[in-house]
């Protein structure tokens, strides 16, 4: 308990430095930058009200998150309905892993601003196009993770389906799947903290409501402390995000 | 033929020979122990013959049948348990009930499960799952398991391998009790690098090593019967002439001579009863 109250006051201690370097910053060296007081004032009627719909771009902050998280939601949900299964499936199958591992280190390491486009090509509404990219972006980590679950599944679980002589199905559910779980579930997480940095590329190009609409829009619209709003939120819910499903996994692992 | 029969079985890995032309001929509901040092090859010889090794040469057959893969009718008790994690011990037996008989009910599936789990004391345990249990405890759930299947033969890779000295001499007794209560007797095949283990268990005792200066392939080469009345006590081994002398025998056989091997017979066959015989498979 100590050492908790002790790591809660250090992390305040560090946050006031931030906001210190903030204000200084803001004060003396760059002057268009809002400072934190002003962030807040300009703020907070978005805080305070997060829920109030005012016009199209300009709604509560709460109501902002809300549409990202599920677009977030959607994007991560079809991240992983292809990624685990593929996953799986290159796992089993060293040929087939073989086969894309080049294809797969290729598609990686690209931005979701360049794939983007290429979305809003295919599916001429933005709405779809955001999905594409999310998902094709923040797939990998569950299929490199689930795909070094299988992998690393022990022989001595192997030998338990042979002498019990499971049936394909079984061993899959009964003894692949849950030894592959903490896997997936760290490739789980990883996925979605890319996917939600890759929602505010997505709502950001194609002007969608959302806390990275809303950023970019104020950017145009020369509010500056609500660019620093929507960066603090995003960092809060990401980091949110992050938690839960660390918590989520711990649980996976002590079972 | 006899129920479990092997013929010149071989096996390399690589370059390294690991066996060389085993013969080995175990009667239906007999238990037999090899015994060997570790790295002997016992645990090779141990997968081939339950079909999960192929050998490079020679023949396996189990009641009259070539052994391909695991056959249906056996089942195994690995030294390191090898329990699921993500199950109580009750899930952990009910599963191989599950594949073994699967035209049974589910309640009585379960049943069979439980029966056996209280068989060896963990009828109270039987929610616990294998990470909270002991290792005597864990073994006991694998035993449970191998038994659960009612198998006409069971492998038994070191079995108290991983167990300390105490847990080993209860759990060894619930073993043999469980041999001793099964109708009709499975087939023992036991793997152990303890001579005491095998006297305590067996029918009959054979030493696996390898001839001169571990170099070469290991071979199977005698045979010594243990005819001790059940239930052997382990205080048994200290004090009766038979235990004591059968422990020399083997102590001997395994610990020296390469020149004692070379007089023996070729292509002997095992004899089951009777004066121990030496037996070589060359």
């Amino acid at each position: 308990m100590r050492t908790y109250v002790k790591n809660f006051l250090l992390s305040l201690v560090g946050i006031g430095l931030l906001l210190g370097l903030w204000a200084f910053l803001s004060g003396n060296v760059a002057k268009d930058l809002p400072s934190p007081l002003k962030t807040w004032q300009e703020s907070k009627l978005y805080v305070v009200q997060p829920w109030d719909k005012r016009g199209e771009m300009d709604q509560g902050i709460g109501r902002m998150t809300f549409y990202s998280l599920v677009r977030v939601a959607k994007g991560f949900s079809l991240a992983i309905l292809i990624g685990t299964p593929l996953g799986f499936l290159l796992g089993g199958s060293p040929l087939l892993a073989r086969m894309f591992d080049p294809v797969m280190q290729v598609l990686r390491p690209i931005s979701p601003l360049a794939w983007l486009p290429l979305g809003l090509i295919l599916f001429r509404q933005s709405e779809p196009a955001a999905l594409f990219t999310i998902a094709l972006c923040s797939m990998w980590p569950t299929v490199i993770n689930t795909m070094q679950g299988v992998r690393s599944i022990p022989q001595d679980y192997t030998n338990v389906a042979k002498v019990l002589r499971l049936s394909p199905w079984k061993q899959f559910t009964k003894i692949s799947l849950p030894a592959t779980l903490p896997y997936m579930f760290t490739g789980y997480r990883l996925s979605l903290g890319l996917a939600w940095l890759v929602i505010v590329a997505a709502e950001m190009l194609t002007g969608t409501p959302g806390v990275g609409g809303f950023l970019w829009q104020e950017y145009n619209s020369l509010i500056y402390s609500h660019i620093l709003l929507c960066i603090l939120t995003i960092g809060v819910v990401g980091f949110t995000l992050d938690r839960l499903m660390g918590m989520a996994e711990a649980r996976l692992r002590a079972a | 033929m006899a129920f479990i029969d092997l013929r010149e079985v071989s096996k390399e890995y690589g370059s390294r020979r690991v066996l060389a032309n085993i013969n080995l001929a175990v009667e239906e509901g007999e238990f037999v122990c090899i015994v060997g040092a570790s790295a002997s090859g016992k645990t090779t010889l141990m997968k081939i013959v339950a079909g999960l090794v192929a050998p490079d040469s020679g023949s396996i057959t189990i009641g009259g049948q070539a052994v391909t893969g695991f056959p249906r009718t056996a089942s195994i008790v690995f030294q390191n348990y090898s329990l699921l994690p993500w199950f109580s011990a009750l899930e952990n037996v009910r599963l191989g009930v599950e594949s073994a008989f699967p035209e049974w009910s589910g309640v009585k599936q379960k049943d069979q499960a439980m029966k056996y789990l209280d068989l060896v004391g963990l009828g109270n345990a039987h929610a616990k799952r294998p990470g909270q249990l002991s290792g005597g405890m864990r073994q006991r759930v694998a035993i449970a398991r191998a038994f659960a299947v009612e198998p006409q033969v069971l492998f038994l890779d070191e079995p108290f391998g991983a167990l300390d000295a105490l847990t080993r001499a209860t759990v060894q007794q619930e073993l043999a009790r469980l041999c001793e209560a099964q109708k009709p007797k499975a087939t023992v095949l036991m793997i152990t690098n303890s001579v005491d283990e095998a006297i305590l268990l067996s029918d009959r005792i054979l030493a696996l090593r390898r001839r001169v200066s571990g170099k070469d392939a290991a071979t199977l080469s005698m045979a010594a019967p243990v005819t001790l009345e059940r239930p052997r006590a382990a205080d048994l081994l200290m004090h009766n002439e038979e235990a004591v002398r059968i422990r020399a025998r083997v102590t001997d056989l395994l610990t020296s001579g390469a020149a004692k091997n070379r007089a023996e017979r070729p292509g002997a066959t095992l004899a089951a009863t009777g004066a121990p015989v030496e037996v070589c498979s060359e």
